[in-house]
């Protein structure tokens, strides 16, 4: 099961959070301080698996992450996910995006965060792996997003 | 309203949207916080408007502020808002909004129920998928409960997309209501036996117990990501992948131990720490000492203290585990834990002071060792304390201290470590340890009387006692309470034994026995197992619990008792009796709840100068090598040690046994193999004190469950078969105990009242808030002038009523005042904003008749008399009113329920907008009735089981007296049988599992198993039942016809419109057709009676022409074709069951006639 989702900046400022367990929004805040803290100081050669965050579900959770230029992109797992398919989720999720804002960078997600989050709604579901297939999940969001041009047009 | 929509647009056009926000907090770096708060403010402002497009903008940017770590809650109502809107672009907003902050508490998210019912069984597929994505974010157990149906309906959509998220949403609706898990497994095997593709992600489900393998789950993409993935990754998951060869195969993994070893000193923090988790594993008795010698010198190298308090935890976790099981030396292991408090800045002091303890506690042999370790620790305390930075060591000090005292017969000179235990500068440590320190001081006071008693020159004894009675006043002067208490208790014991040995009278016996006993270690679930004796209820007050205003009074109370240290520092004398006596209670608890005698409370150090400690030579052992503790044997040298023993063992075991052999001649075969675990011999013996239990323990093995695992609940036997009482709710009735109607009335009347004060308050104070939203559609219904239907409105039924009723009342048992002026809010909102679809859903009305159930009611069944006693206290002129409102609007609450049962999603299909509402509809009639109890039924068919239906009776006690003994008897036929209990005969009847007192209706179920579903039929029943009032009983008895229809068979399933063309398409199907002649009724409350009576759902709606679709419980496709024009209406069905088809349309037909 997946337990959280954090997308943050190499200064720690988020840009998509996505519990999938209910913490109230301070205690979300720390989580994100602490796990900005845990990943920001490691190499980018070393491996993307990470455990011993404190703050969520204890021993039974590890933080697979990915750095992309500007942005960390974070899973907090527990062990029933295999590492590997969530990195290659990981990977999946940015190829998406960028194949959704086209050459995706940071800025697409300060600004378009519910578009974000309606992508990744696509990926992951209640914390749980949901499609994996990129094309499959850029065309779902396509068919969204122009049901909602439609509604527009029609008002 | 025109002139609001223009409003609304002029508006939004001022209106920041998200990506106005998101520039705005940028352009105001140095004062973001202020910056948000006047958009919060705006944003409140927003959410006030009645454009649903201006809200939704605010809700997306208040989903925005929650992920800078705004609380939003108080939003949550304008969330549901715009969750129920109808345009898509909106729900999606309103959901994702929900998703990210609602949660169980969420007191609002009872109110979503519905709108998510609705959305899920949405024509749009992507409406369905916004809801499940919600839902499984914050689904609670009563969600889950009442969804649980509709989503495992949805597990059979048409369309993958829906499929697969429903089959993953189901396992979030297991883990919140397990009880669901049973009746939906076999569609869940399905599919997952199904081989579409499409639902690929439903393996995930194999989490649920259900199959093991979801690391399986994708080979092929974690194939490409080892081609993609770095080398690290690669040793992390080899690291990872021997922990859980390891399990199975442990001798494999050990041969590369040094390969282990060797990742510790990778620069990998999480490799590091995989290989430590690794090394836990792998440990045996033979290996431990190594390993723990090589994690030794990474303690020692390791840098930053994360890592290294890691190690330190490693190396005892490892050491210790299953009961010291791998060790063979427990010499060797005092002397690593001794080892280990030289670690500087170690938060885990305390962790090697109870193994300390619980090491010297446990092993006997060892005790004379260990004391001599922690006398030498002692003595050289100030090595630990010196650095006030290393705070968290000091804790083994307790540890020390106690072990000396306690074991003291084992020291070599305990008159040193009492010195050495009653240095001034012990005050400076922790108050819990000093506390530890005193009484073992006098513990060893005790031992040292003991030695020189019967000595003629007692002249050590007496130095003793001159010792502490020197050095004890400055423990007395403690600000902790608890060493003060001790130290002064102590020292009055001290100086009276001074004053009997002045006389020379022997007290060492005496004294000693303070102190007698021995102390062994209590199993950790010990307590739990003790068996609770016969007639102790321990839920049973003792006392009757103090009042509020008591314990109010007690709080200065408790203020004062923590103040009272301060006064009576010097003069604790003067506490009087009752404190004394209650703090001894508190002792004792406390000593009886700590194997140790010592509460570890952290407390002040301050330290108090005394008069007299001055002159007290403090005595600086200073030491060249500080972080060597002199005199302490390293552990290295046990390693080298038990090397030796261990060769010398094998060789005079080899010797042995050549003798053996020689002896017993070929017998035995040769051991040449490696030396096994075995047969390495601990180096003296051993001997781990058990643990106790209590006597007659009761045996249990649920003990190592983590009673937090939230899979917990998933432990179910997916075997057995199902029961009844585990089928998932279909949503019409659950058996519920009713409260009688009387009561109910009276707490809805006051509402009532209220109500008529005025026009808009009078939505403020309602009970609940489902009631009022009906209440208000009420009014509006009443503008429309439906008069003659509320003349037929009163001639409805009650009973079948109240069990809804009763049940929405029950419903939200928590809400608070608050919650209900939101709610009230919320409904009066949610039909403005959304009155086309949620209102429609729940009001579908049109007067013109009562349903077909209702005519052969008779008129109001209830007694006057009774009515009349409910509203005793209210106004007589306001009451016939009164009583018509509650009336209709109980009417409401059935109908709507029913509603929801069946038609619901099927009105929705039907694009039912902005049309007239519905009347209310039931699907209950008439089983039987005399003067005592009145019957009415409604047969369900049943997903779960093909051959199954469920008859619902509401029974209602219309007499005075008391009805008890209910039993329900049907003779079978053939075709239709009473499921009776396992054992019971073919014509046992069976109890109803309630009785009834005067006035109330209880509901109960009762399964009938069918084998041919195309006729519809009659079973004859009767029930019996006594009949007590005051004087007497008699015995009563009621016959009855049950009547199942072919439409009991007929369960609503929704279907798609690619699907059905197809279905048609097939040719399976054959035809039958029907015209209804003077139908006056709008086309869209024929469809939703359609819909409502004969289980159908539309499937497509074009003007005056719709198509509906049903299924049979044994899977015939039901397909109807209606069409109207001028009060005609003609039916064109298909089935591929022409006779059950036949018999459908014939009850179509009956129940317009009666229009």
């Amino acid at each position: 099961m997946i337990k959280a989702i954090l997308i943050f900046n190499n200064h720690g400022k988020p840009r998509l959070i996505r519990f999938y367990q209910y913490f109230a929004e301070d205690m979300q805040q720390q989580i994100i301080r602490e796990t900005f803290h845990l990943v920001s100081k490691r190499d980018d050669n070393v491996c993307n698996f990470l455990e011993g965050g404190s703050l969520i579900g204890g021993s039974d959770y590890k933080l697979i992450y990915r750095h992309y230029a500007t942005l960390y992109f974070v899973f907090c797992v527990d062990s029933s996910e295999s590492e590997l398919g969530i990195l290659d989720l990981i990977q999946v999720f940015v190829e998406t995006l960028d194949k959704c804002f086209e050459n995706v960078c940071e800025l697409d997600l300060i600004f378009h965060m519910d578009k974000v989050h309606y992508i990744l709604q696509e990926v992951v579901m209640g914390g749980m792996v949901l499609e994996t297939n990129m094309n499959e999940i850029v065309a779902q969001v396509e068919l969204q997003n122009r049901m909602e041009k439609s509604e527009v047009s029609d008002q | 309203m025109a002139l609001k929509i223009v409003k609304g647009s002029i508006d939004r056009m001022f209106d920041k949207n998200l990506q106005d926000l998101v520039r705005g907090i940028r352009n105001h770096k140095e004062d973001e916080a202020k910056y948000i708060s006047t958009c919060i403010d705006e944003i409140k402002q927003e959410l006030k408007q009645d454009n649903i497009a201006v809200k939704a903008n605010a809700v997306c940017k208040l989903t925005y502020l929650q992920m800078l770590g705004y609380d939003v809650s108080w939003a949550a109502f304008n969330i549901v808002e715009v969750m129920s809107s109808s345009k898509f672009t909106y729900k999606r907003i309103g959901y994702l909004a929900a998703s990210q902050c609602f949660h169980e508490g969420t007191d609002v998210i009872m109110l979503t129920t519905n709108q998510i019912r609705k959305d899920l069984s949405s024509p749009n597929q992507y409406d369905t998928g916004v809801a499940l994505t919600g839902l499984s974010c914050f689904v609670t157990p009563d969600l889950a409960r009442d969804l649980a149906n509709d989503i495992m309906t949805l597990m059979s959509h048409t369309k993958p997309y829906i499929r697969k998220k429903a089959v993953l949403i189901m396992y979030k609706v297991f883990l919140k209501y397990p009880e669901s898990l049973r009746p939906a497994f076999p569609r869940l095997k399905e599919k997952l036996e199904d081989p579409d593709p499409g639902t690929d992600a439903e393996s995930h489900l194999h989490k649920c117990n259900i199959a093991k393998v979801s690391k399986q789950r994708d080979y092929a993409s974690m194939q490409e990501s080892l081609r993609r993935c770095d080398f690290f990754a690669v040793k992390y998951l080899g690291l990872l992948a021997m922990s859980k060869i390891l399990k199975t195969h442990p001798k494999s993994v050990q041969s590369h131990k040094d390969l282990i070893l060797q990742c510790l000193d990778d620069k990998d923090e999480s490799i590091r720490l995989r290989a430590l988790d690794l090394l836990y594993g792998m440990v045996s008795k033979k290996n431990l000492m190594e390993i723990v010698k090589k994690l030794m010198l990474h303690v020692d190298k390791a840098e930053g203290t994360t890592y290294r308090d890691e190690l330190l935890t490693k190396i005892i976790d490892i050491c210790s585990q299953s009961n010291f099981q791998y060790i063979t030396n427990f010499e060797w292991y005092i002397s690593i834990l001794v080892e280990l408090t030289r670690l500087e800045g170690t938060r885990h002091g305390h962790l090697i002071a109870s193994q300390m303890l619980d090491v010297a506690i446990r092993v006997k042999a060892i005790r004379g060792f260990a004391v001599a370790q922690m006398a030498t620790l002692l003595d050289n305390a100030h090595l630990l304390t010196g650095n006030t930075q290393r705070n968290g060591i000091c804790e083994v000090l307790y540890a020390a201290a106690w072990i000396c005292g306690e074991f003291s017969e084992h020291l070599e000179d305990p008159m040193q470590t009492l010195e050495a235990m009653l240095r001034p500068k012990v005050a400076t440590l922790p108050g819990h340890i000093q506390a530890v320190y005193v009484q073992n001081a006098a513990k060893l006071f005790a031992t040292v009387l003991q030695k020189h008693e019967g000595e003629t020159e007692s002249q050590a004894a007496q130095e003793t006692s001159q010792l502490l009675i020197d050095r004890l006043p400055l423990f007395v002067q403690s600000a902790n309470l608890e060493v003060q208490e001790r130290a002064s208790c102590i020292l009055q014991l001290v100086k009276y034994i001074q004053k009997l040995q002045q006389k020379n009278v022997e007290v060492a016996e005496e004294v000693t026995a303070l102190f007698a006993g021995e102390l062994n270690p209590v199993a950790p679930k010990a307590q739990k197992k003790v068996p609770i004796p016969e007639g102790l209820d321990l839920d049973a007050w003792i006392n009757e619990p103090p009042s509020e205003s008591e314990s109010e009074d007690e709080k200065p109370k408790a203020v004062f008792a923590k103040e009272e240290p301060k006064h009576s520092r010097s003069r604790h004398t003067e506490v009087d009796e009752k404190e004394l006596a209650r703090r001894r209670e508190v002792r004792k608890q406390e000593q009886a709840n700590n194997p140790f005698y010592i509460k570890a409370s952290p407390s002040s150090q301050k330290v108090y100068d005394a008069p007299g400690v001055e002159h007290i030579p403090v005595v600086q052992i200073d030491l060249s090598v500080p972080l060597k503790v002199p005199g302490m044997p390293m552990s290295d040298q046990y390693l080298k040690l038990e090397e030796e023993r261990r060769q010398k063992e094998k060789a005079e075991r080899k010797k042995e046994k050549k003798k053996k052999r020689e002896k017993r001649g070929k017998e035995r075969k040769a051991d040449s193999g490696p030396e096994s675990e075995e047969d390495i011999a601990p180096a003296h013996q051993v001997d781990i004190v058990t643990e106790e239990m209590p006597e007659n323990a009761l045996p249990s093995d649920d003990d190592d469950k983590d009673p937090n695992d939230p899979h917990k609940a998933l432990d179910i036997d997916l075997d057995k078969p199902l029961a009844d009482s585990e089928k998932l709710p279909v949503r019409t009735h659950r058996p519920e105990l009713l409260k009688s109607p009387a009561e109910d009335r009276d707490s809805e009347s006051v509402p009532q009242e209220t109500k008529k004060k005025s026009g808009k308050e009078k939505k403020e104070k309602k009970k609940d808030k489902e009631k009022d939203r009906k209440r208000s559609k009420e009014e509006k219904k009443k503008k429309k002038k439906h008069k003659v239907e509320e003349e037929l409105l009163e001639s409805q039924p009650e009973e079948a009523v109240q069990s809804e009723e009763t049940k929405e009342a029950a419903a939200p048992p928590t809400s608070t005042s608050a919650e209900q002026e939101v709610c009230v809010l919320m409904c009066v909102c949610l039909q403005e904003v959304t009155a086309p679809s949620s209102a429609a859903a729940a009001v579908d009305t049109s007067s013109a008749t009562a349903p077909e159930s209702e005519p052969d009611e008779p008129k109001d069944t209830e007694p006057e008399d009774t009515k009349s006693s409910k509203h005793k206290k209210k106004k007589q002129k306001k009451e016939k009113e009164e009583k018509e409102k509650k009336k209709k609007k109980r009417h409401h609450h059935h109908h709507q329920h029913h509603g929801d049962a069946g038609g619901e999603d099927s009105v929705q299909n039907g694009t039912v907008e902005e049309e007239e509402p519905l009347p209310p509809m039931s699907n209950y009639s008439l089983l039987a009735e005399n003067s005592y109890i009145k019957m009415v039924y409604d047969i369900q068919g049943n997903h779960q089981d093909e051959s199954k239906v469920v008859v619902s009776v509401i029974f209602e006690n219309k007499s005075d007296s008391f009805l008890k003994s209910m039993e329900f008897n049907v003779l079978d036929s053939l075709n239709s049988k009473l499921q009776r209990p396992e054992g019971a005969g073919a014509h046992d009847s069976l109890t109803v599992p309630f009785q009834l007192p005067p006035g109330v209706s209880n509901e109960a179920r009762f399964v009938f198993s069918v084998q041919s579903i195309v006729m519809p039929q009659k079973l004859k029943g009767t029930l019996t039942f006594i009949v007590k009032s005051d004087e007497s009983s008699t015995h009563e008895k009621l016959d009855f016809k049950l009547h199942f229809t072919c439409t009991s068979y007929l369960i609503t399933t929704p279907c798609y419109s690619d699907a059905y063309a197809k279905l048609l398409e097939s040719g399976d199907l054959k035809g039958s057709s029907l015209r209804l002649e003077g139908i006056n009724m709008p086309f869209h409350h024929l469809l939703a009676r359609i819909c409502f009576h004969h289980h159908f759902s539309v499937v497509e709606r074009i003007d005056s022409c719709a198509s509906m679709y049903s299924r049979s419980i044994q899977g015939h496709h039901v397909c109807l074709l209606v069409k109207t024009s001028d009060q005609t209406v003609s039916i064109d069905a298909k089935c591929d069951e022409p006779s059950l088809l036949g018999n459908v349309l014939d009850e179509i037909k009956q129940t317009f006639s009666k229009c």
